[in-house]
This record gives C-alpha cells, structure tokens and sequence, in this order.
C-alpha cells in the first residue's frame, strides 16, 4: 500500500474561504461608478454637469504629467545629492527636502507661481541686463525681454507641483538607492567603475526597480494634488466644477462628478501600480 | 631571467575605525607571480588589509603601491589601478539585476571600452575557464553559490588583472561547492596570476600558497612559507591559533 499524503485540516468550508477572499471593497467602487455612470446617462443635470467639466480632463491629465516628468528628473538629482560625498550638493539636498516638506503644499503653490516664478523672471531679466551691458546682447537680449506675462498659470502651475514633488521624489529615490547593499558599489569600484558609472550601470537599475510601486504611488497622489492648482485659476477639472457649481448652484452634481472623475482616473492608475508590483516580484 | 618585481607593496599601514586599529603598522611586499595566503582570528585585520590594496577601504596612513604607482587621492588614476587588480568577495556581490553573461561584460564595456562583441567573447571565454560557460544566460538569483562565485571570478578575470585579491572566497558556501571554487583558484595560481587570499582553506594554502601570512591585532605576526608555518610556528599566537583550526 501506498503512504497517503498527510491530511491538512481545513478549518473553513471552500465557500467561506472563498467568500473572505474577495475584494469586496473593489466590487463596492464599481457599483459606485455603475450607478454615476446610470445617473450620468439618465438625469439632465447629472449630464450636463458632466459634459461641462470633462472639458477640464485635459488640463488635468497635462498637469499631472507634465509636473511628474520634471518632478522625475529633479527628485533623481536631489536623491543622488542626499547620498553624494559632496558638502555642497548634499546640503542643498538636503535643504531643498527640508523646506519643501516643512510647508503646506497649498501654501507652496501659491508662493512658488505668485512669488517665486516672478522673482526668477526678474533675475533673468537683470542677468539680460547687466548680459547685454556686457557687450553680449545676443545672451542678453532674449533673457531680458523674458516677461512675467509670458509663463501663463498653467506653466506656473506646473513648475509648483514639480518642484513639490521633486522633494517627495528625492526621498524614494534616496531610499532605494540606499536599499542596495554596500557590496554591489564595492564590485563594481573593485573592477574600476567610477562612482558615476556604478551608480547608473549597477545601482540605479536596482534602486528603480525596488521603488517603482513607490513612485507609481506618487504619480497617483500628484494627479489628486493636481487639484490644488484651481487656485491659481487653472482650469483643471476642479476649477470648472467650482465654476459649474458657482453659476448654477448645482453643488451635489459637479462634486458628485468630479470625485467621480478622480476616483476612476487613480483606481485605474493603482491597479496599474498593482500589476506592476506583482511582476516585479515574480521576477525576484 | 629578470629578478621578480615587486608588484604589490605596503608600506607603514595603519587603519583605524575610532579606537580600533583594524590595521597596526603592516608591511607587505609581494612579488610578481607569487600567492600569498593571510589566515588569522576574525577581527585580526586580514580583510581590512585585503580591501586597503585596492583601496575600497582608505588607509589611515601608509603607502599602497601597486605595480609602481601609488595610489593616492587621484580619483581616476585610481580607477585605471583597481582595473589592473580583481576582486573576488565572500558573498560574491554579483550584479542580481543581470545574467551570468552581463555581469562579465558590464565593466569591460563601461571601463574599458570594449565593444558588445569583443566583450561577450572575452566573457564566454572567461566563463569557460571556470567551468560554466552554460549558464551564462541565467539570472545569478538562479545559480548556485559556488556558481555564483566562479561567475564573480570570471567577472574579475574579464578585466585582465595583473593581481586578484580574494576575501574569503569560500566561506560562504556549502561544502560540496567549496571544491570546484577552489579549483578554478588553484589553475589561476599554477598559470602565475599573482593573487593575495584571504581563507582557511589549508589545502589550497599547502599546494598553492608560496608564502603564508598569520595576522593578530592588525599586524602581520608571522611571514613564511606554508610548510614552515604547518611544521614550526614560532610566535605563540600561530601556534595556538594552528591549533584551533587543525585540532578536530
């Protein structure tokens, strides 16, 4: 006779088991978008609402990944700061992180498009001055005609919610970095690698690879915090839902559609941070 | 023939970390073609000296010359000299994100500047030499341990080392895979690679090693031939050590 395999006692019925294994929250938020996507289809207000603040969707969207773009690059060059060896570099890290996340990121926004986007339009057109003075006109001159009316708010906008993110960024990129163990950098400066060529062809990859559902969380906080630009008058689909609800006193239907609208845009982009997260295990 | 040079030469060593003195006055010439095997008592500095030769760890003071320079706070003289010596480390430290194959070429391409093709043929052949040239597509997660470290050897060999320094290359595998490490290691030294080992391997110390050092506290307490060091230690310390580790 054959040995049997040893019995596992299973506490839970199959049914109960599979039951307790459902994403039942998740079925929750696809009834909610049913029924939004019922009273869109069936209630002139709810329709018109949604017609007239999905107009702001791309303003939206632009933001978000425009400001994600730049917040990429900068919090890239603030996170190798905040490990570099350089006194210089690494304070000026540091304090860009530092100063950043010591303020309300609503407060920075209007600081940044308000006050600080017009103090540097005036340095470079003092810079273009002093250029032009200088005998270096064709320098000089682009940079002082370079006026405040020409960067709109949108683009002020965005230079804000990058250099915001930049410093969220910094720290994941430093964190990652930080993930790798000592031997990798040891190899690969034992085989005669520069700092600068360990950290792109070894340590990067790897460190990028470990955060990428971190970032992929940020983007999906930066498209909510995108919102924030409305008050700047930007119009993202905030700002026209509370320029909908201002002219037709229809509060319910143009907060009750633009919470709609995000929520579909980040519960898509946080399935996508899921998938992603679990190949990249997979591949471990 | 010309008298061997001196390829290797520390001078006046001394490596501190706060109150400990990981390394306490060393003085260490070795000569081209030579193996030199550092055993001694885990803290006794064998490693530190190990990793101030290629300077991944900076002396307090003292002088590091390898093959006529010296190195010094020059960044990149640095790197062209840590090129010329490869380094084979106790937990292999290979590339995860990379196969066995990406993991040879990665330095040959980016230091030295060899093309895709020339270097993946130095690889394989380099990946041949320790006996694995199958697995040069496989992930190092998917490798074995002595795998691993034959793949890290073949790593360093790629780069045509004048010298390989190896920091308890076994330690970290399982018996059964300690062997075909030690082979590759033991062809390396009949072929004259000049090689600097820290281990406790006494087999390959007996057959490869021309000299033998026992370091204690940092300094290099006694410097001779294996078969002397075996037959009789003079300080102390050997002995007792001697004892420890060939006493069961």
């Amino acid at each position: 006779m054959e040995p049997s395999a040893p019995q596992i006692e299973i506490k839970d019925t199959e049914s109960e088991k599979t039951l307790r294994d459902q994403p039942w929250w998740f079925f929750a938020i696809i009834l909610i978008f049913i029924w939004a996507g019922y009273i869109f289809y069936t209630r002139e207000n709810y329709s018109e609402a949604f017609v007239f603040i999905k107009a702001g969707i791309g303003i939206t969207i632009k933001t978000a990944l425009i400001s994600y773009a730049f917040a990429l690059m900068l919090g890239l060059l603030a996170g190798l700061g905040r490990i570099s060896k350089n006194i210089f570099f690494n304070n000026l890290s540091r304090l860009y992180v530092e100063l950043i996340r010591g303020i309300p990121m609503l407060v920075l926004i209007f600081f940044i498009a308000l006050v600080g986007v017009p103090m540097l339009v005036d340095g470079l057109n003092a810079l273009g001055v002093s250029l032009t003075e200088a005998g270096l006109g064709f320098l000089g001159e682009p940079l002082s005609a370079f006026g405040n009316k020409s960067l709109t708010m949108n683009t002020r906008a965005i230079v804000a919610l990058s250099v915001t993110y930049g410093a969220f960024l910094a720290e994941i990129f430093r964190a990652g970095i930080q993930s790798i163990t000592r031997g990798q950098m040891e190899a690969a400066r034992s085989l005669g690698m520069s700092y600068g060529q360990a950290m792109r062809h070894i340590i990067l990859p790897q460190a990028v690879r470990n955060v990428l559902p971190a970032l992929g969380n940020d983007f999906v906080a930066m498209v909510k915090d995108s919102s924030l630009v409305s008050v700047l008058a930007v119009r993202d689909i905030t700002q026209v839902s509370r320029l909908y609800a201002g002219s037709t006193f229809r509060f319910r239907e143009a907060y009750i559609t633009v919470s709609v609208m995000y929520l579909s845009i980040t519960v898509m982009l946080s399935l996508l941070v899921q998938v992603m997260e679990r190949r990249l295990s997979k591949n471990d | 023939m010309t008298r061997p040079e001196n390829i290797i030469v520390l001078k006046d060593l001394y490596r501190h970390f706060g109150a400990v003195k990981a390394l306490d006055g060393v003085n260490l010439t070795v000569k081209k073609g030579k193996v030199i095997v550092v055993i001694g008592p885990s803290g006794s500095g064998k490693s530190t000296m190990l990793r101030c030769i290629n300077h991944l760890e900076t002396p307090t003071s003292g002088e590091v010359w390898i093959d006529g320079k010296q190195l010094g706070k020059n960044e990149k003289e640095l790197n062209e000299i840590r090129t010329e010596v490869g380094m084979v480390f106790q937990l292999f430290n290979l590339f995860p994100h990379l196969t066995a194959l990406e993991n040879v070429t990665v330095a040959q391409k980016v230091v030295r500047g060899r093309s895709k093709e020339e270097a993946h043929e130095i690889a394989m052949k380099q990946l041949e030499r320790v006996g694995i040239p199958e697995k040069a597509d496989v992930f190092p997660s998917n490798l074995s341990g002595g795998q691993q470290q034959r793949v890290a050897i073949a790593r360093a060999l790629a780069m045509n080392p004048k010298i390989m320094l190896f920091d308890e290359p076994t330690s970290a595998l399982d018996p059964e895979m300690i062997k075909e490490v030690l082979d590759v290691m033991l062809d390396l030294a009949k072929e004259g690679m000049t090689m600097v080992c820290v281990t406790h391997e006494m087999g390959f110390a007996r057959s490869a090693a021309d000299e033998i050092l026992f370091m204690d506290n940092g300094q290099i307490v006694e410097h001779t031939t294996p078969h002397d060091l075996y037959n009789n230690p003079k300080e102390e310390r050997t002995k007792l050590f001697l004892s420890q580790i060939l006493d069961h």
